[in-house]
């Protein structure tokens, strides 16, 4: 009994100084101050000029360019690393092992490894950068993520079903996606998810690949921010919001999925 | 047209094709061009002279030097902290834990700079001065979570038969755990020190934000080369740095597949 709770509090503890930079970002989104951690009395300022569109317009610029990307970057390396899965589940150990191998190299690389290498690669073949660069370069280190999702699920499917299918008349296209698509979907999910956070969090790619065109993300912004001293009041209850949102999906989903394993 | 190659495409392996061609395109040429970078110069000539520019900058080698000492720190502190979270994680009611791993994540969502500068604020507020106690506060609590959820991973499909096998054979809890449950945990705790070692050597604006530009990491020192356009210096660096990557990753994992690396985070 003591040490469940010695257990629970050690969790609670770690938990409290993951989530502490947080709760000061929520409790500073309520005051006017400009500088993160001078208390000035309640104020809901930051939040309505957060949404008269004319101050900010450039913070709300980076959101939706962050957003937009995240989801471009995401739905591709899911579909991109979800067929790749099915293929090299599908191949002889030695090829498998060659594309495990590449496939584990962006992970492995880390950020700024991943963001010059593809930096020259743009350089060389003469592409601007911007927009289209930024998504490319977040496809190339979310697809192995997805892979990594994806495949497990293939190993713990019953190949079986697929030949099944098969015999009983269905087309090769008619098979995967009646029989391989539901079996692999939640690995797809995981995959989708993982993309999205981590395009979402990403600043080392995105700073080598995003050119010098204006274009910006959040990572972008905020770092500029930063260097010239202060950052963006704004960024405060911008910050509170997302997650506030993220905290609200998740705590559905996981309520949905507890259901769901209820029933 | 080649048979074999006829073959191929007919069958579920060629799904394979879009994936290597992109991984050869965004993958393996960008790599191949920082080796290609890091020994020419301006003109396009070989030459080794940007790798007789690290070697002779004592400032580089430094630099170097300490970022290694700041990410094995952090390394280790994120194993003495994050292994019990991942082990009492693993033993509570499955319908729990999974709550708390979710909880364990989601700051990953409030922008890893904002988070940072909140850092910077909370330190601030407790009045403790910005530097390398700061900065290994703020890497450890970036990172944390990358080695939280390997370890919780294996943990989770680890075989609790052999625990009680261990009690059963006699073991107290301490030779259970150092014979039992730590070896058998011992791929999760290898990629955690993949997934924390290396982006703690190269992150620049944890660094940069955490000590006030005061402590310089190998990754800012990359970042500023290749935004000074010195490209060819900037990728004989990161070819350094690769082959320190090259060298972690030989000695962390013999052949073993990362699948437990992506799985089960959410």
């Amino acid at each position: 009994m003591v040490k469940k709770i010695l257990a629970q509090t050690y969790l609670w503890i770690l938990l409290l100084l993951l989530y502490s930079p947080i709760v000061i970002i929520v409790i500073y989104s309520f005051t006017e101050a400009k500088v993160l951690g001078n208390w000035t009395g309640f104020s809901t300022q930051l939040y309505t000029s957060l949404f008269t569109t004319d101050t900010h317009h450039s913070l709300m610029n980076a959101l939706m360019n962050t957003i937009t990307i995240a989801l471009l970057a995401a739905t591709a390396s899911t579909l991109l690393g979800s067929v790749a899965a099915i293929g090299i589940f599908n191949l002889k150990s030695r090829s498998r092992k060659a594309i495990s191998f590449v496939n584990s190299i962006p992970i492995l690389n880390g950020d700024i490894i991943t963001g010059i290498s593809l930096f020259l690669l743009f350089v060389s073949l003469g592409i601007t950068q911007g927009y289209t660069t930024v998504v490319l370069a977040h496809i190339t280190f979310c697809t192995p993520y997805v892979v990594l999702s994806v495949l497990p699920r293939l190993k713990q499917m019953n190949p079986n079903i697929y030949e099944a299918a098969l015999d009983l008349g269905a087309t090769p296209m008619q098979a995967l996606w009646k029989v391989i698509v539901p079996e692999i979907r939640p690995g797809m999910i995981s995959g989708f998810m993982l993309a999205l956070t981590l395009s979402i969090d990403d600043f080392a790619v995105t700073v080598f690949t995003i050119g010098n065109q204006g274009l910006e993300t959040l990572s972008t912004y905020i770092y500029a921010d930063a260097r010239k001293g202060g950052l963006t009041p704004e960024l405060r209850p911008l910050s509170a919001i997302i997650f506030v949102v993220v905290l609200a999906l998740l705590i559905i989903i996981n309520y949905r999925a507890g259901k769901a394993k209820n029933k | 047209m080649n048979k074999r190659f006829i073959v191929f495409l007919s069958s579920r392996k060629s799904w394979t094709l879009p994936y290597i061609i992109f991984s050869v395109v965004f993958v393996i040429i960008p790599l191949f061009l920082i080796v290609v970078y890091a020994f020419t110069d301006d003109s396009g000539h070989l030459t080794l002279a940007n790798f007789q520019k690290f070697f002779e900058h004592p400032e580089a080698i430094n630099t170097f030097v300490y970022s290694i000492g700041i990410a094995i720190i952090t390394t280790l502190v994120c194993i003495l902290l994050g292994y019990p979270a991942a082990w009492i994680l693993s033993n509570s009611k499955l319908n729990r834990s999974k709550t708390m791993v979710v909880l364990f994540i989601l700051p990953m969502w409030v922008n890893i700079l904002v988070r940072t500068l909140a850092t910077v604020a909370l330190f601030d507020f407790i009045s403790v001065p910005l530097g390398e106690g700061a900065l290994i506060f703020g890497m450890v609590y970036n990172f944390i979570p990358f080695m939280i959820y390997p370890i919780y991973n294996t943990l989770q499909k680890m075989d609790h038969s052999y625990i009680e096998a261990a009690q059963d054979l006699g073991a107290n809890p301490v030779q259970v755990f150092l014979k039992v449950v730590l070896p058998l945990s011992m791929p999760g705790v290898m990629s955690g020190i993949m997934m924390v070692f290396m982006p703690t050597i190269s992150t620049f604006a944890i660094a940069e934000l955490l000590t006030m530009n005061n402590i310089k990491l190998f990754g800012t020192t990359i970042q500023e080369n290749i935004n000074n356009s010195m490209w060819n210096y900037g990728a004989a660096l990161s070819l350094i740095m690769l082959l320190l990557i090259a060298a972690t990753s030989l000695f962390s994992t013999d052949d073993k597949d990362h699948s437990n690396e992506g799985g089960g985070l959410w």
